[in-house]
């Protein structure tokens, strides 16, 4: 299983996150990240870690538990 | 050990007969460390070419954006990235924390959802070019016609610039992202950019429109002056980038027909074109040790993105193109704070772009040879300076 943790203070609003995994990952209204399932399962888990390697401002974290 | 290539070729490297990167990359990659070269402004540089390293320096805190510091590359004798004093507001030119405050005012009007909210718009746009095209004959120049068109009008209509002005912004862009033109050329045609956009804030001032303009005006996060400088920043960087993506992609994807209608074309494009290869250019402002080479504060960087992105350790057969790939992880947007801000604005330019030019126009082909289509070596970004078609 997988858990996420986000720094709002970095996020720079790119959205990619969103494209990769739009279950887990929105943005507010002033674009930044929301995380809407902090615990996704497979196999959305893996599009998640996509979005933790790609976030270009390094505001995703992604544990494996 | 470090190799130092006096003389790598001055800048952009040729692109022989194809619209691919330039072959000498995998040779580069290949070196230990990183690659010293020379600018065509005579100026050392250390070239980065591999994923990795090209991720590195583009998050390192101790490399910067900011021209003002001493030693920051210039792509041509002319050019390059404009200083606060010489435009306020072109932000991709500083360092958090200010580059954090405009970054930030900017993000909502980019935001995955308000791009989708955009798309009836877009598609708008796409068919009238389509329509004019038709109406025109059976044959075009994709570029002029269509690729640069598309973006101008869709960056004009969310900034609220009147359309009848596109072609005013394009002439004086291209101006700006020709490497060949003087110090003078490009003076004249920043001061004009200016003076337009700040009649535009005057204007949006006096009469607000459901536009980015008149919502950071009435925001008031940015300074007027600021705001031309970002209004500016972003016209120029809203069609430019977009116009040649969409070109090279029409073309490729005419030379690949199995994949016209796959949405997954779009990334694989990017990744393989990386138009903006020759774009983040930085400088180290302190002693830093990228891939193993000490770079020493006050010396130049260039990270090649078109490099990062065909990196055989990270993509599979890189100068394949084959959009059934995962490239999501692709560098063409650059990567760190000052990723591109527009990038969910040009892939969805690109998607309704092809969807709609071959769903419409099914016989689309090339009027010329690949070979002979006029590739833009003389530009910032890589492109093409025509594209002649028939249907």
């Amino acid at each position: 299983m997988v858990r996420i943790s986000v720094d709002i203070d970095s996020c720079i609003g790119a959205g990619q996150c969103v494209l990769s995994a739009p279950e887990v990952f929105d943005q507010d209204d002033d674009g930044i990240v929301m995380v809407l399932d902090g615990e996704p399962a497979e196999p959305v888990a893996e599009d998640v870690r996509l979005a933790g390697r790609i976030c270009p401002s390094q505001a995703i974290t992604v544990h494996e538990d | 050990m470090t190799t130092t290539d006096s003389n790598l070729v001055g800048f952009p490297l040729r692109r022989p007969g194809q619209p691919y990167p330039p072959a000498e990359y995998e040779g580069l990659r290949k070196r230990e460390g990183l690659v010293r070269s020379t600018l065509p402004t005579g100026a050392p540089v250390w070239l980065v070419t591999r994923h990795e390293e090209v991720r590195a320096v583009l998050t390192d805190p101790r490399i910067s954006s900011n021209p003002s510091h001493p030693g920051f590359p210039r792509p041509a004798k002319t050019g390059g990235v404009p200083a606060q004093d010489q435009v306020p507001g072109w932000f991709v030119a500083l360092d958090p924390p200010e580059h954090t405050r405009f970054r930030k005012t900017l993000i909502p009007e980019f935001t995955v959802r308000r791009i989708r909210e955009m798309r009836p718009v877009i598609q708008a746009i796409v068919d009238e070019r389509i329509d004019a095209m038709l109406a025109g004959g059976n044959s075009a120049d994709l570029i002029s016609d269509f690729a640069l068109p598309v973006p101008s009008l869709v960056i004009s209509r969310l900034l609220g610039v009147p359309k009848a002005d596109c072609d005013f912004f394009e002439a004086q862009t291209r101006v700006l992202v020709t490497l060949t033109s003087t110090d003078g050329q490009r003076e004249a045609a920043t001061k004009a950019l200016l003076r337009y956009l700040n009649r535009l804030i005057a204007l949006k001032t006096k009469r607000p429109g459901d536009d980015l303009m008149s919502r950071l005006l009435a925001d008031g996060k940015l300074t007027p002056q600021e705001l031309s400088g970002v209004g500016m920043l972003l016209l120029i960087a809203g069609h430019e980038t977009t116009a040649n993506n969409i070109g090279l992609g029409a073309v490729t994807l005419l030379m690949n027909p199995q994949w016209i209608g796959d949405d997954r074309a779009v990334e694989e494009l990017l990744r393989y074109y990386s138009v903006a290869d020759l774009v983040a250019f930085r400088v180290a402002v302190e002693d830093v040790e990228i891939g193993g080479q000490l770079i020493k504060a006050g010396e130049g960087i260039v990270p090649l993105v078109a490099a990062a992105n065909h990196d055989e350790t990270v993509f599979e057969c890189p100068h394949q193109f084959d959009p059934s790939r995962s490239a999501r992880h692709h560098v063409a947007f650059g990567y760190g704070v000052h990723q591109c801000l527009g990038q969910n604005l040009v892939r969805v330019e690109m998607e309704l772009a092809y969807r709609s030019l071959f769903e419409r126009i099914p016989t689309l082909e090339l009027a010329v040879p690949v070979e002979e289509l006029p590739l833009k070596y003389d530009g910032v970004l890589f492109g093409l300076h025509a594209l002649p078609v028939r249907w």
